[in-house]
C-alpha cells in the first residue's frame, strides 16, 4: 500500500463526490427554501443530459453551445414542473408534495423511456477534456479538473445569489415563512419557480459533467445519482448548500476508499452509502453543517 | 330512464368481459399464440430490443405452423426481475399464450420459470447462459450453450493464447450469471495452473469503476476477465485506459452489443470475448437466409442476440411442427428431442435436461467492430 495508490484513491474520491456534490447542491437549494425533497431531481438531471445529447447529434450544435443550451432549457424544465406539479399542493400538506415528486420522478422516467429509447447512447466528451495528466504516479483526467473547478464556481455563484441578492433575501424569506413573504408583496410564487429554474440548472450541469465522465446515458440514469445526492445533502446538512458540497465530497471518498482497501467488499458500496444516511438520520439528522434553515 | 341505463351498463359489463375472456373460446384454425418477454427498457434494454428484432425477423421468414398464423405477443419486462414474473404470469392468465419465448438475462428467466411450470407451458430462453435456469425445470429450455463451457473457454484461451498466468475478475454481484460464470472462469483457470490475483464486485448499474481498477492494478495480473453485461464493461475499460491499465480484457456473450463499442471507443479496441454467433462464422442455410434478410430490413448488421432470438423462434416452431400440437406437454416432449436443428447460429440439439449443446465463437474488438477469431466445439 504505497503512497501514490493512496493519493490516487483520494484524486478518485474527489472526482465522484465533486459530480455528487454538484448534484447535491440543486437537491439542498429546493429543500431549503421550499421544505420539499425534490424526489425528480437524479430525473430532471437525466434530460438535461438528453438535451445535450440531442443538441450536438441531431442538431449538430457545438458542444459548448448544447450544452449551454441544455442548461438553459432543463431550467426551463424545472420552471414548468413547479407550475404542472407542485404549485397545485403548494398549500396542501408536505406529504402530498412529496408524494407528487415521487410521481414527477416516474413520470420522467418513463417519459424518457417512451421519447429516448431504453438503450444506453453514447455521450460525447470534447478531446481537450480527455487529456490525462501524470503527477507523482497519480493519474487525473482533465475533465475531472474541470468538472471540480466548475462545481466550486456553481457553489460560489449560488450562495451569491442567495446571500447578496434581493431575490436571495426573498428566497430566505420564504424558507423562514412564507405566508409572512406574501404579505410584504413578495411575489411568492415567481421567486420559488426561480428556486426551481436554479436548482434544474445546476442538475443539469451537474449530468452532463457526470455524462462526460461516465460517457453513456440511460433514461434511467439520473435514479442512482439521484439517490447518492439525496445522501450527500443529508450528509452535509440539508438546506445547507455548502454543506451538500462537502457531504458530497465525503461520500465519495469514502465510497472510493472502502473499494480499494476492501475490494472483496466493494458489492456493499451503496450499501453502506445508504447505511450513512440511516446513520445521519438517526443520530445528528442536521448533518455535517447542522442548522435547520439555510443561513 | 333507469331500465335504459342498466342495460347499457349491462352490455358494457358484457362486452368487458368478452374482451378478457375472448381467447377462451379459441378453436382450431385460430392463431397460435407464443408469449414473448425481453428487457425493452432498462438496463440490459438492447439484448431485449435485438432478440426482438430477430425474432419479429424469424415470424416474416416464416409466419405459420401448423397451417395457423402465429400471433407473437410481447411484454416488456424492463430488466427487472419482478417485471419478468409478472410479464409470464400476464402472458398466460390473460393472453393465454400456447409458448413462450424469454428472457435475455438469467436472474429474470429465473424469476418467471415457476409460473410457466406450474401451468405447463413451455418456455425457451434465447440467452440465459447460467445452468441453474434449466436445474429441476421440465418445461424450461434454452438454444444457447450455458457457462461451464463458456468459463472453460475462456480460461484456456487466456492461458494457452494469451499466457496468463495472473487473472483478475471483476464482477456484478448483482447477477446470477455474472457471479457463476466468474466461478467457472476461476475453477478453469486455476486447475491449469493460472492464479486469480484480485477479485472484487461492481453491481449492474454502477458508473464509477476506479476504485475497484486501481485495485486490480496495485495487484499487477496479465488478463482481467469480466463476465458482465455490455454497459458495465463498456464504462470499465474506458476508465481502465484513462487509469494506465495495458493488460488484455476478456469478457462473455454477454458483452457483444453495438453499445459495448459506441460507449467504450477506442478504450474496448482488442477487447475479447467467448459469443454465441458471428456472421463471418455463419454456417448453416438459414443463417445465410437470415442474415439476408435481416440486414436489408434492419440496416444493422445480424449478431449473437438477435440470432438467438430467431433460433429460440424457430426451434419452438419445429417442436410445434413434429408434435403436431401446440399443447404444452406435446410441444415440450418434442422441444426435449430436438435433433441436430440447423438453426441461425448453428446446429442445436437439446436434451431432456433444457439445454442446448452447440458450438461457440472467439471474438476480438478491432477497427471499432466485432470479428471473428476462432469457433469452439463442445
Amino acid at each position: 500500500m504505497d503512497f501514490s495508490f493512496l493519493a490516487q484513491q483520494v484524486i478518485n474520491g474527489i472526482s465522484l463526490g465533486g459530480l455528487y456534490g454538484l448534484i447535491a447542491v440543486g437537491y439542498t437549494l429546493v429543500y431549503g427554501i421550499l421544505r420539499l425533497i425534490n424526489f425528480a431531481h437524479g430525473d430532471i438531471m437525466m434530460i438535461g443530459c438528453y438535451f445535450a445529447f440531442y443538441g450536438i447529434f441531431m442538431f449538430s450544435l457545438p458542444w459548448w453551445a448544447s450544452f449551454l443550451l441544455a442548461v438553459i432549457l432543463t431550467a426551463a424544465a424545472g420552471i414548468l414542473i413547479d407550475i404542472g406539479a407542485y404549485r397545485p399542493v403548494r398549500n396542501a400538506p408536505r406529504i402530498s408534495a412529496l408524494i407528487t415528486a415521487i410521481g414527477v420522478s416516474f413520470l420522467l422516467e418513463n417519459l424518457g423511456l417512451v421519447l429516448f429509447s431504453g438503450r444506453p447512447k453514447a455521450f460525447y466528451r470534447p478531446e481537450f477534456l480527455s487529456e490525462i495528466r501524470e503527477i507523482a504516479g497519480v493519474r487525473i483526467l482533465d475533465l475531472n479538473i474541470w468538472s471540480f473547478v466548475l462545481t466550486l464556481v456553481l457553489l460560489g455563484v449560488i450562495l451569491f445569489i442567495i446571500h447578496d441578492t434581493r431575490t436571495g433575501r426573498a428566497m430566505r424569506c420564504i424558507a423562514y415563512d412564507m405566508e409572512t413573504t406574501k404579505l410584504m408583496g413578495v411575489d411568492v410564487n415567481r421567486i420559488i419557480a426561480l428556486t426551481f429554474a436554479i436548482g434544474s440548472a445546476a442538475a443539469a450541469a451537474g449530468g452532463i459533467m457526470w455524462a462526460m465522465r461516465y460517457p453513456q446515458i440511460n433514461p434511467l440514469m439520473g435514479i442512482i445519482p439521484g439517490l447518492k445526492a439525496f445522501v450527500a445533502a443529508v450528509l452535509g446538512g440539508i438546506g445547507n448548500v455548502t454543506g451538500a458540497m462537502l457531504g458530497g465530497l465525503l461520500l465519495g471518498i469514502i465510497e472510493i476508499l472502502l473499494v480499494a482497501l476492501r475490494p472483496d467488499m466493494a458489492g456493499y458500496r451503496d450499501a453502506i452509502a445508504f447505511a450513512i444516511l440511516i446513520l445521519i438520520l438517526l443520530f445528528r439528522p442536521t448533518g455535517l453543517m447542522g442548522q435547520k434553515l439555510p443561513d | 330512464m333507469k331500465s335504459v341505463k342498466l342495460s347499457v351498463a349491462f352490455v358494457l359489463i358484457a362486452l368487458l368481459v368478452a374482451s378478457f375472456s375472448g381467447p377462451a373460446f379459441a378453436q382450431a384454425g385460430d392463431a397460435v399464440r407464443i408469449g414473448v418477454f425481453l428487457p425493452m427498457t432498462g438496463g440490459v434494454a438492447s439484448y431485449g430490443q435485438m432478440e426482438w428484432a430477430g425474432i419479429q425477423m424469424a415470424n416474416r421468414m416464416k409466419p405459420r405452423v401448423l397451417g395457423r398464423p402465429v400471433e407473437l405477443i410481447l411484454v416488456d419486462e424492463k430488466s427487472d426481475r419482478i417485471e419478468a414474473a409478472n410479464a409470464v404470469d400476464r402472458l398466460i392468465s390473460r393472453n393465454r399464450v400456447h409458448a413462450i419465448i424469454g428472457t435475455a438475462t438469467s436472474s429474470n428467466t429465473m424469476a418467471a420459470t415457476p409460473i410457466a411450470e406450474k401451468a405447463r407451458i413451455p418456455i425457451i430462453s434465447p440467452t440465459a447462459t447460467d445452468p441453474r435456469v434449466t436445474q429441476n425445470r421440465k418445461y424450461t429450455f434454452r438454444v444457447c450453450f450455458i457457462d461451464p463451457f463458456q468459463g472453460e473457454v475462456a480460461a484456456r484461451f487466456a492461458f494457452n493464447s494469451l499466457k496468463a498466468r495472473r487473472a483478475a475478475l471483476l464482477i456484478d454481484r448483482a447477477q446470477d450469471y455474472c457471479v457463476d460464470l466468474a466461478n467457472f472462469f476461476r475453477n478453469n483457470f486455476t486447475k491449469m495452473g493460472g492464479k486469480i490475483v484480485q477479485t472484487t464486485y461492481c453491481q449492474t448499474g454502477d458508473q464509477d469503476f476506479t476504485a475497484q481498477i486501481s485495485a486490480i492494478m496495485a495487484t499487477r495480473p496479465d488478463i482481467l476477465y469480466l463476465p458482465n453485461y455490455y454497459a458495465e464493461d463498456a464504462l470499465i475499460c474506458k476508465q481502465a485506459a484513462e487509469l494506465g491499465m495495458r493488460i488484455p480484457i476478456m469478457s462473455a456473450d454477454g458483452a457483444q452489443a453495438p453499445e459495448l463499442i459506441k460507449i467504450g471507443g477506442k478504450a474496448v479496441e482488442g477487447f475479447l470475448l467467448t459469443g454465441h454467433f458471428e456472421k463471418e462464422g455463419a454456417a448453416t442455410k438459414l443463417a445465410k437466409q437470415y442474415i439476408r434478410n435481416y440486414e436489408g430490413k434492419f440496416k444493422m448488421e445480424a449478431s449473437g442476440f438477435d440470432a438467438l432470438g430467431a433460433d429460440a423462434y424457430f426451434v419452438l416452431l419445429n417442436a410445434m411442427e413434429r408434435a403436431k400440437s401446440v399443447e404444452g406437454p406435446r410441444v415440450r416432449a418434442a422441444l426435449a428431442k430436438t435433433r441436430k436443428f440447423e438453426g441461425v447460429s448453428g446446429v442445436i440439439n437439446i436434451g431432456e435436461d433444457g439445454n442446448a449443446v452447440k458450438s461457440m465463437v472467439i471474438l476480438q474488438v478491432k477497427n471499432g467492430k466485432f470479428r471473428y477469431l476462432a469457433t469452439v466445439n463442445p
